[in-house]
């Protein structure tokens, strides 16, 4: 009964959905404010009704009511409760009504806390919001409903694979998809600034934080992804330049430019056709992801189980949304207002530059990720577009993007003086240039590259030092002076600088665990060791475990360091009783910001004494490259509370005028 | 035969490093790391999107196994992945050819950094005339100072 509560409460969403879509669109052909209202009000229906169905199937879940195919498919009642919470988005339909609900979700915040949006730009905005969303919800009920029961219920369910019973997946696709589908609300926002025909400073200022917003999540969730990746894989690779994270990493790039780009438009009134663009682009990316993951087209480690039939109506939709979005933007764009000039060394430039390379970027990821597709269907010839492919293409451009990143914050806007800036950024370069220096002299083996590596990730860190350093008069002005203005920085300040730190980090910890990683495998009795980097690892025993759904062996290793014992691991293999399925729990020992990463292997028979396969790895800095991701985060989490762009603050301040 | 069964179906899932087992390794460290080198060039065509250096699958151990001896036998890099596309195609290299069928994709991300420059060229010469005054407009505003 609770479960046709559900499923006819996600109907409901649909029928409000539509009726969001009528409503505001005949709100804005009649300028009639009750109609909009009404618009809104549908909106917030909208989200109620995926939001007692997204419960509806969380609670089948909990109580594993396995008459619901899905709960069936995908649970099992010996998980743990947080995975067969988790299990409500661990499938194709469930993901699809989680997605639901943060698309009805946006609606309705934009719905609710839009009121300084000027009205006509709101009502169009919650009306494509409302096409968005009746869609999708269109979609997910007659397509992929999450809450179709079953005639022969099973007795127990087939279980969540135990690769994904992990916290850090468990909580990846909340945070991924409030990422993914953030971008639907620039989307609505630059589909309406089209129709509108405005695309002004005001209005990059109202998308700013929702793009921030947006990325800040997203950024969690692919970190989030590729730390599960990391650490449950079992051999600590952690980007892998799958189509899946290909499919989340283009929207993130699309917004970290639009991210750039509507500061020009906000600051100077330029590139408004530009940054609509992006938020076109964006969405679009997060869409055609959500096809590319469910559609089985790309065979890839981690897509859902495919279904070509759903395939083709995502792709239908994200044809009919973008294709009609983009056609919008070529019949409107060309009247946009062009927006101020700037000489070609000057913020602008830069920030174009930054746009430039970031657009490269994603065309990158995107011809790697559907190259093999496209060629495949024309001349027949399978090929692979791997690793190798990006490393060589990928990575030069992002290479340019931090040579020129840290002038841009110190170029004047309008015509910077490039002089001036050369002269302040010496010491960050010099300190820069010795930090590789250093890493290649001393860090052995010799490595250029990675030294180069190591030299640009300390070149942005030392180059936004640099920035606060200008920006507060340090050792020039008095020190009073220095803290009156260190205070007095805007947090938007604080959060570019900060993001920018937070990539230096990343780049850090990548390059460095990429270049002096070390390996070591053996098949060890109890009592034998294995050495790898500066540790020697003693296997002293393995006892048999149970745990809540699964049996295990655990290994006790001793890891010491010039003789001095430093951590005790213990990993394990688990073998799942549900399905069979085996899987390695990998143990790390936090080493600083490094981590020894140890793996227990299968058990080999190998006459009378037993052995045991046993890994690890040294993986220097790996801390740093989840590190820097985090740190990007925040620092949009601190952009974001800066006032300028806290909601209403503009409207309170324009009344007493 | 079951269990190899299980794990065959489990290649896909799980991949840990196959290529690092003792079992399969070669006596020579040097010879050793140069095919763990190639291995993450060669694609474990049944796998999903894996390289022989990870996978699990029997397919993959197969194809370490010939990569070791012709490294053993002292073959170079490209006679062996020659070797390889020669039985398997073009689908086995992780990295694609730089053939004609594939200018699009090695170009591609150049063209587009080429396209953005010459878009912002075109955009900076078009910029208005130099907003500083002419000299009859200074006259101009010298004349209108003096009257005020």
């Amino acid at each position: 009964m609770i479960a046709e509560l559900g499923a006819f409460a996600l109907m409901l969403g649909l029928a409000c959905a539509l009726a969001q879509v009528g409503l505001s669109t005949a709100a804005r052909l009649r300028r009639s404010t009750v109609l909009a209202a009404a618009g809104e009000g549908a909106a917030l229906a909208s989200f109620f009704g995926v939001a007692i169905a997204f419960a509806v199937l969380i609670q089948a879940f909990v109580v594993s009511d396995f008459s619901v195919a899905n709960v069936a498919a995908n649970s099992h009642t010996e998980k743990p409760l947080l995975y067969k919470v988790a299990g409500a988005w661990g499938s194709h339909e469930g993901s699809m009504l989680l997605w639901d609900l943060a698309l009805t979700g946006y609606g309705a915040a934009m719905a609710l806390f839009g009121r300084n949006l000027p009205r006509n730009l709101k009502t169009i905005a919650v009306a494509t919001q409302g096409a968005l969303g009746s869609v999708f919800l269109a979609y997910t009920v007659f397509a992929s409903n999450p809450l179709a029961r079953l005639v022969h219920p099973p007795v127990e369910g087939a279980s969540l694979n135990p690769l994904l019973q992990d916290p850090a997946l468990a909580l990846h696709p909340p945070f991924l998809y409030s990422g993914y589908v953030g971008m639907s609300v620039i989307f609505s926002l630059s589909v309406a600034a089209l129709v509108e025909g405005r695309v002004d400073a005001a209005w990059a200022r109202w998308v700013r934080p929702w793009a921030l917003a947006a990325w800040s999540l997203l950024t969690i969730g692919i970190m989030m992804g590729s730390f599960w990746a990391y650490y449950e894989l079992g051999w600590g690779g952690w980007w892998f330049w799958d189509p899946v994270e290909n499919a989340s990493f283009m929207p993130w790039l699309v917004a970290a430019a639009l991210l750039h780009s509507a500061v020009v438009t906000e600051k100077r009134g330029a590139l408004a056709g530009w940054t609509v663009f992006l938020g076109l682009a964006a969405f679009s990316f997060s869409m055609l992801g959500a096809f590319l993951v469910r559609s089985g087209v790309l065979t890839s480690v981690h897509a859902f189980a495919v279904d070509p039939k759903r395939g083709v109506l995502l792709l239908f939709i994200l044809g009919a949304m973008a294709g009609g979005a983009f056609a919008l933007f070529a019949w409107r764009a060309p009247n946009l207002n062009q927006g101020g000039v700037f000489a070609p060394v000057s913020r602008e430039s830069a920030l174009v530059l930054n746009n430039i390379l970031l657009a490269a970027a994603t065309a990158t990821v995107l011809l790697g990720t559907l190259y093999p597709l496209i060629r495949q269907a024309l001349t027949g010839d399978a090929i692979s577009v791997g690793p190798p492919y990006f490393d060589l293409t990928f990575v030069p451009l992002m290479i340019a993007l931090i040579l020129i990143l840290p002038a841009g914050p110190l170029l004047a806007w309008k015509r910077g003086d490039a002089a001036g800036v050369a002269q302040r950024l010496w010491a960050a370069a010099a300190l820069a240039l010795v930090a590789g220096i250093l890493t290649y002299a001393l860090v052995s083996p010799r490595k250029a590259f990675a030294a180069l590596g190591l030299a640009l990730g300390a070149w942005l860190i030392t180059g936004a030092i640099v920035e606060i350093v200008e920006r507060t008069r340090a050792f020039r002005a008095p020190l009073a002076e220095t803290w009156r203005r260190l205070i007095g920085l805007p947090r938007g300040a604080w959060g570019m600088t900060l993001a920018h730190i937070g990539l230096g980090v990343f780049v850090l910890g990548a390059c460095f665990e990429t270049g002096w990683r070390a390996e070591a495998a053996e098949t060890l009795p109890i009592g034998g060791s294995l050495n790898v980097g500066a540790y020697h690892l003693v296997l002293q025993k393995i006892t048999r475990v149970e745990g809540p759904n699964y049996d295990a062996e655990r290994a006790q290793i001793l890891a010491s360091r010039d003789g001095k014992g430093v951590c005790r691991a213990f990993p394990e293999r688990r073998l799942y009783l549900a399905n069979g399925q085996t899987t390695s729990e990998v143990a790390i020992c936090d080493r600083g910001p490094s981590h020894l990463y140890i793996v227990l292997g299968e058990r080999r028979d190998q006459g009378a004494t037993p052995v045991w396969l046993v890994r690890a790895y040294w993986n220097p800095w790996a801390v740093l490259i989840f590190g820097g991701p985090a740190i990007m985060a925040l620092a949009g989490v601190i952009s974001l509370s800066d006032r300028r762009l806290r909601l209403g603050v503009a409207r309170r301040r324009e009344q007493p005028a | 035969m079951r269990r190899r069964a299980v794990l065959a179906a489990l290649a896909g899932v799980l991949c840990i490093a196959a290529a690092s087992d003792p079992a399969e390794r070669l006596p020579n460290p040097k010879q050793e790391a140069h095919a763990r080198a190639l291995f993450k060039d060669i694609r474990c065509m049944v796998c999903q999107n894996e390289t022989i250096d990870d996978s699990e699958a029997p397919l993959a151990a197969d194809l370490r196994r010939i990569v070791r001896q012709q490294v053993q036998a002292g073959r170079t890099d490209d006679q062996i992945k020659k070797y390889l596309t020669d039985r398997y195609g073009q689908f086995v290299l992780m990295r694609p050819s730089f053939d004609a069928g594939n200018i699009a994709l090695w170009a591609g991300p150049f063209v587009v950094v080429a396209f953005g420059l010459l878009l912002l060229a075109g955009r900076l010469r078009n910029r208005e005339p130099d907003p500083d005054l002419s000299e009859a407009e200074a006259k101009r505003l010298e004349r209108l100072s003096r009257d005020a």
